[in-house]
């Protein structure tokens, strides 16, 4: 199973330094929460794990081996990624979108296997949907189309999951019970998963570790009870940020 | 769309590439029967109809479905690569450049084999040019391409209203018969038919691929679609079956931009179905086009490029509403 290394990381954009000599070891079953503010490098760090763009410096090893050698298709077999942008609705039903999740793993040029369509099958279950296989996803809510986006990255089975944003266009309930689903399934394969977002609640909630990036490129890596204070956060997001237990549950709140 | 869905659509489409066939086979100016059509394709024996199939129809006839085939293929990976429903085979300035070649050539009184070359060397100084503008340093965006083709494809439109407007009479007939694409002089060699073949094994080949890239750049890289050379390939391969069918028959409107939203409409969404499908009805949507323009006011003919719009729109209005009905 995926083991990452990323390797004293800088990436930047546009002279702004996003992160400098980013150093994370993510091993299987592993579950890490990616936290910063607006524009502090979240997506630019999770296209960069995808080869979608190259280290200023530094290197990133998946099981001993730097992606960038990697073949796209060979790096999309281990490591998938749910976009921030979800989805666009072109005319396509929900199925054959599920489908496209198996691309990297196709045999054949032309026929699709019945262990792809099962799979895929399968993805879709797991998110409630079943019904809605044969309904052109432009007739979908937003919801609909981010439970198929997050079916389309399940169908794809990888090593490690990325999640960007996962919670967009999902209201509270749903967020937790599709979340609750997706982190089954990623223990299920033994697999990894960083997600990347703005609710430091829903990061503590599902993640035992946690990548703070702060202003400057600086960044704070560990468990999540070490990282998520009240004084890391507060420098993080530039704002006093407070926090009170309940329900068993730490919870955080712009003071 | 079901497996059992595809293979009738495929089936329909090879039944009506084959009635469109026969039917260019036996319509013209002398009446020739099935039964004479089938002994001549095996008869050396010289007569009248043999000559006429043999000398006339079935090289006119081949040479409709080869362009057919090229436009809208070339048509449907335009639309994947520059990711936009208006693209055509036309639209990143290839057949403006062969369009000056081609009336140059007419200018200076060239006809056949050297209007042919004239066409198919403008058409490639448009690629080479068009990609030679949009690339920087190795670094060309879609984008990029669809203006520089944009903006280039203006120029050549300047260029062809200037020779127009400076040509004699008699030329500009010619010309204008060029412009709207006409199969009464068209022929194909076999390189020009074999790059049909090689289209469609190299379109199948990569149309899973099409299917993720459709939806999107990122979502390609992250589902292992190595995009760039991709798009690579997809630009120089539609640009090169644009320029041999141009070459053919002059720039046919029409069959590169209706085609493929017509079977997408029918339901092939699918590039395993839509390539295959595109060369079946393309080229039997041109052969048929061909034999009514050379047919309805016989003994004139007709510029082929008109008939496919006359025959095209109307159709294509239909299949848009009978599908939004559902």
């Amino acid at each position: 199973m995926a083991n990452l290394q990323i390797q004293s990381l800088t990436l930047q954009i546009a002279n702004k330094t996003l992160c400098r000599d980013l150093s994370v070891q993510i091993q299987e079953n592993e579950r890490w929460g990616l936290l910063g503010k607006n524009g502090a490098g979240k997506t630019t760090l999770l296209h960069s794990l995808i080869g979608q763009r190259t280290a200023d410096a530094g290197r990133i090893l998946l099981d001993g081996k730097n992606i960038s050698e990697l073949r796209q298709k060979e790096l999309a077999t281990k490591i998938g990624i749910l976009f921030q942008q979800g989805i666009e609705a072109l005319p396509a039903t929900v199925f054959e979108t599920v489908l496209l999740g198996r691309h990297p793993h196709a045999q054949s040029l032309l026929w699709d296997d019945s262990k792809d369509i099962e799979i895929a099958a399968q993805s879709l279950a797991a998110f409630d949907l079943e019904t809605l296989k044969k309904r052109p996803i432009d007739t979908l809510s937003g919801g609909e189309l981010q439970r198929l986006a997050l079916a389309l990255l399940l169908a794809q089975t990888p090593e490690l999951f990325l999640l960007d944003e996962p919670s967009n266009h999902l209201d509270v309930a749903f967020q937790v019970k599709l979340l609750s689903v997706l982190m089954d399934k990623v223990t299920e394969n033994s697999a990894s998963l960083i997600m990347a977002t703005h609710d430091i609640n829903l990061a503590s909630r599902f993640c035992e570790n946690i990548i703070l990036l702060l202003e400057g490129g600086e960044s704070i890596v560990g468990k999540s009870s070490d990282v998520l204070t009240e004084t890391n956060l507060s420098a993080a997001y530039g704002c006093a940020i407070k926090s009170i237990r309940g329900d068993g549950y730490q919870l955080f709140y712009p003071a | 769309m079901t497996a059992y869905r595809q293979i009738l659509l495929l089936t329909c489409l090879t039944v009506f590439a084959v009635a469109s066939i026969l039917f260019s086979l036996l319509s013209g100016s002398v009446d020739i029967s099935i039964a004479q059509v089938v002994a001549s394709l095996t008869s050396t024996e010289p007569n009248l109809n043999t000559q006429v199939l043999q000398e006339i129809r079935i090289p006119r006839t081949l040479a409709a479905f080869v362009t057919g085939g090229l436009l809208a293929l070339s048509g449907a990976i335009m639309q994947v690569l520059l990711r936009n429903p208006l693209a055509d085979p036309y639209i990143l300035g290839i057949s403006g450049g062969a369009a000056v070649g081609a009336l140059s050539a007419i200018l200076l009184g060239a006809t056949g084999f050297w209007l042919s070359n004239a066409a198919f060397a403008g058409a490639v100084f448009s690629i080479f040019l068009v990609f030679g503008i949009a690339n920087k340093f190795g670094n060309w965006s879609v984008t990029r391409l669809l203006l520089t083709g944009v903006v280039i494809s203006a120029g050549w439109g300047a260029v062809i209203n200037i020779l127009l407007t400076t040509s004699s009479t008699n030329n500009v007939q010619s010309m204008l018969f060029w412009l709207m694409g006409d199969l009464s002089q068209s022929r194909v060699n076999w390189a020009q038919s074999l790059l049909l073949l090689v289209g469609l094994g190299g379109g199948l080949a990569v149309s899973r691929s099409l299917n993720v890239l459709i939806r999107g750049e990122l979502l390609a890289v992250s589902l292992g679609v190595s995009v760039q050379p991709l798009r690579l390939a997809l630009f120089f391969s539609a640009s090169i079956f644009t320029a041999t069918a141009v070459t053919v028959a002059g720039s046919v409107g029409f069959v590169g931009l209706i085609i493929p939203h017509m079977l997408r409409l029918l339901g092939a969404r699918d590039h395993r179905v839509l390539i295959p499908s595109c060369i079946l009805f393309g080229g039997s949507f041109l052969v048929l086009a061909d034999s009514l323009a050379r047919t309805l006011i016989a003994p004139q003919q007709l510029p082929v490029g008109v008939v496919t719009a006359v025959i095209g729109v109307p159709a294509f209005i239909l299949i848009l509403r009978s599908t939004i009905r559902k």
